[in-house]
Parts: structure tokens; sequence; C-alpha cells
């Protein structure tokens, strides 16, 4: 009797023993990182954030990885940088996840790459410029199409030279993003041998543009090219078409975040004909890959359930495609160590939803796929307009283009 | 180096803008200057009455103006509970007071500033009215009409506080409070009752300049900071307690602000309103046109 | 007096031992991140209390001492890769000069007059560092750490025996005012300053004493928080919350003793950190707004002064 008592307590414990080693083991994967999910980045933030859920639940429904659930834990950073330094020291050391994402936006990450640097963990970037320039960080990937650092600049400024501008004004807010362009704009201006007639910066909160813009205008600058976070991107086109800009204005825009949002876009309306803008995923047939179109039938369809941009265009492809990346590099390397994921990013071509992905050595894409397009005939308070091809005409990259520049800006305004 | 049309545009453009400053900091000049109570709580209710206005004109499509005079009432009731409460808690008791009411002041701001992120979130909110947006072409300036708005409305309030304070019994009171307690507790009137009202009708008109704030330009939770230099400038160039030196001030602020702005760049705006403020502390505290302190 | 002095160090020396031993026996980062972010506002909280509490000189520019003590720090590690100590001392050194030209400046102003003038220095201080490029300028700029000391595992556990350093000299230095002839003279400007000059306090130099001391201290518990944050930019480093935490930790704490700062301090630096990081750092905020309106109003000597009465009550109900 009390033989079989015991033996049947061994088994049981062991029993215990063996399938919670099992358990631990079937924890979820975690991935960590915060979001704006309020202030001025806050439209972009959460279409971002869809992206990497629509991946999350689809990963998790073909198993997982390392055949766990992936969880996905995130905070709201406010659009801040002082928020970022806190949550991701909790991500790391409270919450212990396994893998980081950045936050959307340069500002936002800009503190993070000493933080990863010195701890040597893989950070996935999201849409932040420049932002490895001077830590140097190895293990580094964006997932932005900006590519070299000054093609950004050169793609702009080249459409103005082409179209006859020879003198340049520029606008950039005192903020990582903005400076990191204004940089790079300087050098290209440079080298294309065209002269910066004004150049100034303005404090992030400033509300009220039409000063600066007047003390712009008296320079009679043919190309203004600008560098804003959503709220001033805003604020600085409801200036312009409060006073207007000069008629010898040939090109305006370039590097104003926020007008890809659909919020703002249907917001701004007409305001934004003839404005040349940055953008990177436009509903051009030359733009859909493998999954494309099927991510964007889910996404339209849990974009309207959460009140989140409708659209979707401009970043959730690209939050879906650093799931795709990291996938493939767990699935390749079988593990979750830091070093080889990063190793496996760095040498392969990946396949996403956005086309095929190569990062040079510092982390960003080795060719840019940034478009420039002029938006065209826009009404105001119509959102669904933005899905038909038109409204947002490429003029950059040759092999994506589908019209040319409307100038002067003043004429394409109408 | 920089035309005639820009230095032109600059202080015409900073005139309007200090019309502007003045109408905000106007209630500031009754509570603070005549009052002495350290309100620094000012800005962080006129923005507070900013959103008012901002609700009103998005839920209701009421026109801006028409909301901020909808909220005065309120707004006035606001100022005479907040009097009471500042009565009762400090000005009676005495020497240790005077720090714990510029505490309380600055604890009652940090409070209306988080209800407003708990409330509408961080993000900028602005009005719609068919004078916003668009402009006035003469010759070669363009004068925004929100400005021109503003500018009228700022100019309406002063005169009327003015005419209020000299043509009415309760504004005469008002008036005398500030310079003798006693002399017109001995004449009958209750000191007491009177800083209430006047610390209500100093609130009451934040209703319209949270109007005026919104039409301006957008606001946001955190607006109250860049307002607390603003407004304590205005008031302290003013000469405390001085209406018509309020204006002046005003003016004179936001002249400085405009020439600064386009001729030097938005990175220094910031400062300038504390830099004037602090050299007028420095060397005439008392100011262009006021009462002596 | 010999024992409350052998008392103190004891205390003080005991604190330190644990901060140190705590780095060597726990692992997990967070608890020093955090705990780094209390101890720093006890350094600030005592500093204010020497200028704010004993003489009564509400200074609202805690921001801006705190903000040059980060961007001493970054500039002299931007241009001389200097150690942590040289940029502490330094950031002292600068805290002290800054400190004596408010003085200057601001001491003949009184009541909400100075405290309005310290919050016009600290956003001047702020516009003029937004506009120096070479400390990143608006944008703000990005540091690395040099590799940490070999006694401790990871830097951030370093910082955090630095301020608890910091904490022992910053309440050594305000226990010495308080119950010196200095900390004599700052209670009689409180009271009444012009009957203190009349008996011949020197008020203008006790003031600047002040002010030099405390500023000092500030900007060295700044100094410190450049290579714990590893980034630094002008709106978080200039941030008013600043200014409105010190003031509420130790107007809550009570500003008759040295241990006010500290207790208010702890109390409020825990609950920031504990909501910041489970609800959000806006109801942070809102409850340090209402914790200071409910004390300023209901407790006007703050905690020692609750703690008092309940000893007083407790006496009386025993006796």
């Amino acid at each position: 009797m009390k033989r079989r008592a015991l033996l049947s307590g061994l088994f049981a414990v062991t029993t215990i023993v063996l399938t919670s080693g099992a358990m631990a083991q079937q924890g979820p994967i975690k991935i960590g990182m915060s979001m704006a999910q309020t202030g001025g980045l806050a439209g972009g933030g959460k279409a971002s954030l869809l992206g990497i859920e629509i991946w999350r639940d689809e990963v998790n429904a073909r198993g997982g990885l390392l055949g766990r659930k992936v969880e996905l834990v995130v905070y709201d950073d406010k659009s801040s940088a002082s928020e970022t330094p806190a949550i991701y020291a909790k991500l790391l050391d409270v919450d212990k996840v396994d893998l980081l994402f950045a936050p959307y936006a340069t500002v936002p990450t800009a503190p993070l790459l000493p933080l990863v640097k010195q701890r040597g963990l893989l950070l996935m970037g999201n849409f932040s410029f420049q932002i490895n320039s001077k830590i140097k960080h190895d293990m580094w990937f964006n997932n932005a199409p900006w590519g070299p650092a000054d093609s950004w600049a050169a793609s702009f400024l080249e459409l103005g030279k082409k179209a006859g501008g020879k003198t340049i004004a520029m606008l950039a807010a005192d903020q990582e993003f903005a400076q990191n362009l204004a940089q790079t704009t300087r050098e290209v201006a440079k080298k294309l041998g065209m002269e910066i007639v004004f150049d100034q910066g303005y404090p992030p909160n400033t509300v009220e543009f039409s000063s600066i813009i007047r003390a712009l205008n008296a320079k009679k600058p043919d190309i203004i090219y600008v560098a804003s976070y959503p709220p001033d991107s805003a604020g600085i086109l409801r200036a312009v078409n409060e006073i207007g800009v000069g008629d010898n204005v040939k090109l305006f825009g370039g590097a104003m975040v926020g007008l890809q949002f659909a919020a703002v876009m249907e917001n701004m309306g007409s305001l934004l004909n003839g404005v040349v803008n940055y953008n990177t995923w436009l509903p051009e047939p030359s733009m859909y890959f493998d999954g494309t179109k099927a991510f964007f039938e889910t996404y339209t369809k849990r974009a309207v359930e959460a009140k989140v941009d409708p659209l979707g265009y401009y970043i959730a492809p690209y939050g879906y495609a650093m799931g795709q990346m990291i996938e493939q590099a767990v699935n390749a390397t079988k593990s979750l160590d830091q070093r080889g994921l990063a190793k496996y990013i760095r040498e392969t071509e990946h396949k996403t939803i956005v086309g095929p992905i190569k990062f040079a050595e510092d982390g960003e894409w080795k060719e840019t796929a940034t478009l420039q397009a002029q938006f065209r005939g826009v009404k105001d308070k119509n959102i669904e307009q933005f899905r038909t091809a038109g409204k947002q005409v490429i003029l950059f990259p040759e092999k994506l283009k589908t019209g040319d520049l409307l100038a002067p800006f003043e004429a394409a305004r109408k | 180096m920089f035309s005639l049309d820009l230095w032109l545009g600059a202080i015409v453009l900073g005139v309007l803008l200090g019309c502007f400053y003045a109408a905000v900091s106007v209630g500031l000049s009754l509570s603070f200057g005549l009052l002495d109570v350290p309100h620094v709580a000012h800005p962080a209710f006129l923005v507070l009455a900013s959103y008012g206005v901002y609700v009103l004109n998005d839920r209701y499509e009421l026109d801006p103006l028409l909301a901020g005079l909808a909220i005065t009432p309120l707004f006035f009731l606001l100022g005479l509970f907040a009097y009471r409460l500042y009565h009762e808690t400090f000005e009676r008791r005495g020497t240790d007071a005077a720090v714990r009411g510029i505490a309380f002041f600055f604890g009652i701001a940090f409070i209306v500033e988080v209800l407003i992120i708990l409330q509408f979130g961080v993000d900028q909110r602005s009005v719609t009215a068919p004078y916003i947006g668009r402009s006035w072409r003469v010759g070669d300036l363009r004068i925004p009409y929100r400005q021109l708005v503003a500018f009228a409305v700022a100019l309406s309030l002063t005169a009327v506080l003015t005419l209020y304070l000299s043509r009415t019994f309760m504004g005469r009171a008002i008036r005398a409070v500030a310079q003798d307690q006693e002399a017109l507790r001995l004449m009958g009137a209750n000191p007491v009752r009177v800083k209430q009202w006047a610390f209500g009708i100093a609130t009451a008109v934040l209703g319209i300049a949270g109007a005026l704030l919104i039409i301006v330009a957008p606001v946001e939770p955190m607006l109250d900071r860049a307002y607390i230099g603003r407004t304590f400038c205005v008031v302290v160039l003013a000469g405390l307690g001085s209406i018509t030196g309020t204006l002046v001030a005003g003016i004179i602020l936001g002249v400085a602000e405009s020439i600064v702005l386009t001729m030097f760049g938005a990175s220094w705006a910031p400062a300038i309103a504390f830099t004037m403020l602090l050299g007028v502390l420095a060397l005439r505290p008392q100011g262009l046109l006021g009462r002596r302190s | 007096m010999r024992s409350a002095a052998a008392r103190f160090w004891t205390g003080a020396i005991l604190f330190l031992v644990l901060a140190v031993l705590a780095t060597q026996t726990i692992g997990n980062q967070y608890p020093f991140f955090a705990g780094y972010v209390i101890l720093q506002f006890i350094v600030l909280a005592v500093a204010w209390s020497i200028l704010g509490g004993y003489a009564g000189y509400v200074n609202f520019g805690t921001s801006a001492f705190f903000g040059i003590g980060v961007y001493t720090a970054v500039f002299l590690v931007k241009a001389a890769e200097a150690p942590l100590p040289v940029q502490i001392a330094a950031a002292a050194l600068v805290g002290a000069l800054l400190g004596l030209g408010v003085g200057l400046l601001t001491l003949r102003m009184q009541g909400i007059y100075f405290s309005i003038a310290t919050i016009a220095l600290s956003i001047i201080i702020e516009t003029l560092v937004i506009n120096w490029r070479f400390v990143g300028g608006a944008a703000g700029i990005q540091i690395q750490r040099p590799p940490v000391l070999p006694l401790f595992d990871s830097y951030v556990q370093m910082l955090f025996v630095v301020q608890a350093l910091l904490v022992v000299l910053a309440v050594a230095i305000a226990r010495y005012i308080q119950n010196s002839w200095i900390g004599r003279g700052l209670q009689a400007i409180k009271d009444d300053e012009l009957a203190a000059e009349c008996t011949g306090v020197p008020t203008l130099r006790l003031k600047l004493l002040a002010c030099v001391v405390s500023g000092a201290l500030m900007c060295a518990a700044g100094a410190p928080a450049a290579m714990y944050l590893q980034y630094a930019d002008p709106s978080s480093a200039f941030n008013l919350n600043y200014s409105v935490s010190v003031l509420a930790m130790s107007l809550i704490g009570g500003t008759a003793h040295w241990i006010g700062p500290v207790l208010g301090a702890i109390l409020l630096g825990v609950t920031q950190q504990a909501l910041a990081v489970t609800i959000s750092s806006e109801v942070n905020v809102l409850v340090l707004g209402v914790m200071l309106v409910l004390f300023v109003v209901g407790a006007p000597e703050g905690l020692i002064g609750l703690i008092r009465k309940l000893g007083r009550k407790a006496a009386a109900g025993g006796a």
C-alpha cells in the first residue's frame, strides 16, 4: 500500500516536472515596442501597429514562430522622445521581451540607438531617417525605403532643377528628422550648384506660420523645401493658403510628414493641390507584389472597425514587412539569437509585400524607393478619391513615373 | 538687407498680435494687478476656455466668438468660487501663505492641464469659421482675417472693461479695494465681496479671450506654459492694474515678437516675452502706467 | 549634539553600503533605472528646500538648473570625452555661478515676482540651448556611454550609487545649514525680511549663499542624467515638470527640516514611477497636482507637520 502511494506520488511529481518544463518552452515569443498612439504622429503610429498586428495574426494562424505564439507588447510613447528610454528599459527588464521593434518615426526612436548598441540588441526600425548615422550600430534595419542619405533631397531638388529653378528656400522643424534631412539638403544643393537663399528652423510646437512664410517669400525662391511633422505640415499648408507664395515658385513640398495620413489628406482637401511630396506606396500597378493585394483587403476591413487610417497606404504595409523579415530570419536561423538574426537579415534579399528589400552597411535600404508625387485635382472632404489613380501623380523614380511636374506652384494649386 | 515691405508687414501684424495678447492678459491685470492674487493658473484657465469654445464649435457648429460669450457666465462663477477658496485658505492666514498661494495656483494649473489631456488627448484642436483661413489684401501685404477679428474684439473688450471700472459703482469699488481696503470697509462695502466679484469678472473675460486664442491658432493642452510668460510680461510691463497700460504693453510685446520672428527666425520666439519681463522687473518694476506697487 | 551627528553619519554610511550591496546582489536593471530617478529627485528637493524651504523664496527655475547640469555634461562629453566625476564637478561649478547670477539678478524681487523671474530664466536658458547646435540644438543628441567600472555590472547601477553619494552630500549640506547660523538667518528672512534686515541679519549675502549652494547641487544632480538616458534634448531636460515636481515634493514633505524634502521626494517619486509605468504619465502629473493642492491647503507644514501632530496626539493620549 505504502509503496504504491509512494510510486504514484513519484510518478505524479515527475509528470508535473516534465510537463511544466515542456510548457515553459511553449511560452509566447514577445516582441516589444512603443508606438505613437497619441500625439502628432498617432495617425501613422496606429496604422503601423495595425499592419504589424495583421502580420502577427497571420503568423500565429500558421503556427507561430519556432512552434510558439507571437505576442506583441506595446506601449504608447505619445510621439515623444522623452518617453521611449523608460519604456524600452521596462520592455527589456520587466516584460523581458525577446525581440525589439522601434517606435514609429525618427524623433521617438533617436534615444534608443545608444541603448541597443550598448546592450548588443537587434532593433527593427520603423520609418526613421538617418538615425543610425552617428551611432553606427550594426544590428539596425530600417523598414522605410529611404535608402542612401541624400537620395531623398536629391530626387526633389533635381525635379526643381529640371523645371528651371535655381534658388532654394528651406524650412525645417527643429527636431531630429527634419534636421537630418536639412543637412543632406544643404549638401545636395551644393553638389547641384543651386543657391540656398533661406534656411530656417522653427520650434516643433509652432502653430503660427504666416510670419515665417512671409519672411520666406521676401527672398523670392524658385523652390521651397519643407521638412515637417504632421501638425506643422498642416499649419504650413494653411499659412501658404492664407497668404500665398510668389508666382516664381516652381516646386513646393518635399518632406512633409503627415500629408500621407488619410485623416490629414481628407482635412486638407484642395489645399494639397500642387504640392509635391514624398510617399512610399501608392496604388499603382507596379507597386503590387506577392501578398500586397491580400494585405490591403484585410487591412481596409480592420481599419474601418478600429477607426484607424482607412487607406493605410503610407506605412501599414511596411509594418507588415517588418514582421515578414523577422519571420523569415527566425525560421531560417531556427533561433532568437540576436547576432544570428542580424547576420541573416543583412545578407539576405527579403521578399515582402512592399517588394524586395536588401540592406546596406548602415542598415538602410541599398537602393532608394522613395516616391515623389504631386497632388492634382484633389477635392475637399473626400477620402475615397485617393483610392483612384491620378490624384497623386508620381514624378520620381523614373521606372514608376506616371506624369510630369505641373509648374509653377501657384498655377498647379488651382 | 531686409525690405521695407517686410518690416512694415512685421509691424502691422505685430500690432494685431499685440492687441490679442492684451486681450488674453487683461483678466490677469485685474486678478494679479489689482487684487494681488498670484494667479499663475490664469493661462491654464485661458486654455480651458478655448477648449470649451472648441467643444461648442465642434458639436453645435457655433461661431467661436458666440461660443466664447456663451461660456462667459460659467467662467464668472468659476472665478467667484476660485477666489473664495483662495481667500479662505491663504489670504486669511498670514505670512507663509504667500509661498503656498503660488504653489496652490501652480497645482491648479497642472491639474487643469492634465484634465484637458485626459479628456481631449494631446493633439491640436482648432475651430472653423468663415473668417479663418482667408486674408485681406492690402497692396503687397496679406493680413489674415483671423488676426483682424482678434484685434477688433480685443479693442472692444479693453474699452468695455475700462468703462466698467471707471463708470460703474462696482467698478470703482474694485479700483478702490486695490488702493485701500480699510477705507473701503469704513465706507460700508465688504472688500472681500468686492474682490470676489472682481476675480469673477477677471475669469469671465477669459471666456472671450479663450475664443480669440483658438481663433488665432490651434490650441493644445500644454499651451498655457507658453502664455505664462506673455501674460505676466504684459501685466507687469503695463504697470499693475492699468487696463489701458495692458493694451500698450501688449502691443509692445506683439511688435517685438513679430520683428524677431520675421528677422531672426522662430527659434528665438519663446524667449522674447520672458526677456522683456526680466528687463522690466530689473529696471522699472512699476511698469509703464501702473500704480505704485 | 554629538550623538545626533553620530546617528546621522551612521545612517548615511549604512545607506551607501546598502546601495552598493543592492548593485551586487540584484541582477535586474529596472529597479536601478527607477531608483536612480527617485534618488535624483531627493537631491533636487533637498537642494530646492535650502532656498525655497528655509528662506521662503519659491524658486521655479529648478528645471533650468537641472537642464544646465545635463547640458554641461553633454558638452564635456562631446568636447573632451570627460569622465563622470569631472562632469559632475563642472556642473556643480556652473550651477554655483548660475545661482550667483540668478541671485544677483532677482533677489531684490520678492514673492511672486521672484518666482516668475525664475521661470523666465528657465525659458530663456532653454531657448539659448535650443539654438546651440554643438550640443544638438532642438533635435537632441545621442550619447554613448564609456565602458563601466569593473565593480559594477552595468552603467545604470554605477549611476545609482553615484546619485546615492549625491543624496548623502546634499542632505549633509542641508543639515549643516539648517543647524547653523545660516539656517537661523534664512528662517529670519522667511518670517519677516524687513525685520531681519533691521536687526542686522546680512540678508543679501545669506540669500546669495542659499542660491549658490542650491544651484550647485541641482546642477550636480542633473549631470549624470545625460549618461543615464544616453540622450538629451532641450524640451525634456528643461521640462517645467521638474520645477513643479520638486516644489511639490518639498512642500508636501515639509520645509522646516531637511528630512521633509527627502520624505516628499520618496513618496512622490515612488508614486510617479509606479503610475508612469502602470497607468500613464498623465495620471502621474494629475496626482502630483492634486497632492500639491491638498497638502498646500490642508497640511501647510507637510508630512513633518502631520507626523508631529500624530506624535503629539499619541503622547497626549498615552499620558
